[in-house]
């Protein structure tokens, strides 16, 4: 049953951690890694497109080694700021689609405007506390669920077929569905 | 154990102290939390780093804010000159640096690294050092030096004070982990005072 559970919810989210600040970048590694998270923590804009392979230069490692879940990054930093490393990476084909949150101490409208406008998921303000973490966990594993739920067709997953009409047959006749109610169990959605 | 109740005590006295005092806010207990026994020393580290972090924002600080010309006060006393000269040039330079100095400073960057210092106390709870930092931020904006030289000596004395307030609570931690006590997290203070 565990096999057909979602693959991230068995492995760890790989969260990408950018901050200037040594200060921070610990204190974010912690919180990460109490969430089980895995954590990589770069100090700037730059080493981070260096670590996704954006950079122009081709990395030997593979891109799928280095998946990437979530980034994290602080809003001002010296060289390139938060909101230029986002816009790097929502106009990269490749990392489109992975999740980037902005930190910043500043509770700025407008900043938080063009983040989001610009494709963040969310705006953090600082200092970041262990609730926000969680939160963007469960966030990106439902996410991920999701995505699984619509992507891979595979033979395992017919079971739980994925519109929504199908979810209400299944709450209409329980007893047709038990199996299907605990494989929905084991993707932790609480609803059901 | 008697030992033990006593030193959380006034481990429990001294850490309510800094919060009413400001000297520390809410986000250390979210660090203290952050600890447990996988990561034990998680604390005592990031209080470390703060510390080293900060010595070193100070002296950028300090070093942007001064100017050089203060040397010619050095060179000016070795001439020895009559009082009446000594007078006059003193008051010439006193003019001069003030003039120099609001074009020499770049407050730009004196901003940058209060910015920092502003974030990284702030991380560690320091709600002190922060709340002076936000003001020195207010006299960069407006280019004001005087203000400016002000606040920094203020930060400096905020941050020298919250350290040593900081240094004394983890040594306390210390005493009574070795006297094979827990230490008190805050959230536990109200049911300790009520024994």
């Amino acid at each position: 049953m565990g096999s057909d559970c979602s693959s991230i919810v068995a492995e760890e989210l790989h969260v990408l951690a950018v901050d200037d600040s040594l200060v921070d970048r610990k204190v974010i590694e912690r919180l990460l890694k109490i969430s089980s998270c895995k954590v990589t923590a770069v100090e700037s804009g730059r080493r981070a497109l260096q670590y996704l392979g954006l950079d122009g230069e081709k990395s030997s490692v593979g891109f799928d080694e280095l998946k990437v879940n979530l980034i994290m990054t602080d809003y001002s930093m010296p060289g390139m700021t938060g909101y230029e490393l986002l816009k790097k990476i929502k106009s990269s084909s490749k990392l489109r689609e992975v999740p980037v949150v902005v930190m910043s101490s500043e509770n700025v409208l407008a900043r938080i405007n063009r983040c989001l406008e610009e494709g963040a998921e969310e705006f953090l303000v600082k200092p970041v506390k262990l609730s926000d973490v969680m939160r963007l966990r469960d966030i990106i594993l439902q996410g991920d669920e999701n995505d699984e739920k619509k992507g891979s067709g595979t033979g395992k997953r017919k079971l739980q077929d994925l519109s929504p009409t199908s979810s209400l047959v299944r709450d209409l006749t329980p007893l047709k569905s038990a199996s299907a109610a605990a494989q929905q169990s084991c993707l932790k959605r609480p609803r059901l | 154990m008697e030992v033990v109740g006593q030193l959380q005590k006034q481990y429990v006295d001294f850490i309510t102290s800094l919060f009413r005092e400001a000297y520390l806010d809410d986000q250390y207990v979210q660090l203290q939390k952050l600890q447990d026994d996988s990561n034990p020393e998680f604390v005592v580290e990031v209080v470390s780093i703060f510390f080293e972090d900060s010595e070193k924002l100070l002296n950028d600080l300090a070093s942007s804010l001064l100017v050089s010309i203060s040397l010619f006060w050095v060179f000016i006393l070795c001439l020895r000159p009559s009082l009446l000269l000594m007078v006059v040039l003193f008051f010439l330079l006193f003019l001069f640096q003030l003039y120099s100095q609001q074009q020499v400073v770049d407050f730009k960057k004196v901003d940058g690294y209060v910015h920092q210092f502003k974030g990284s106390s702030s991380s560690v709870g320091a709600q002190r050092v922060k709340n002076a930092c936000v003001t020195l931020r207010n006299f960069c904006e407006e280019k004001n030096l005087d203000g400016c030289s002000r606040y920094l000596n203020l930060v400096k004395q905020e941050f020298y004070l919250v350290k040593n307030k900081l240094e004394t609570l983890l040594r306390m931690e210390q005493q009574i982990l070795q006297a094979g006590g827990t230490v008190p997290l805050l959230e536990q203070v109200p049911l300790l005072w009520k024994q």
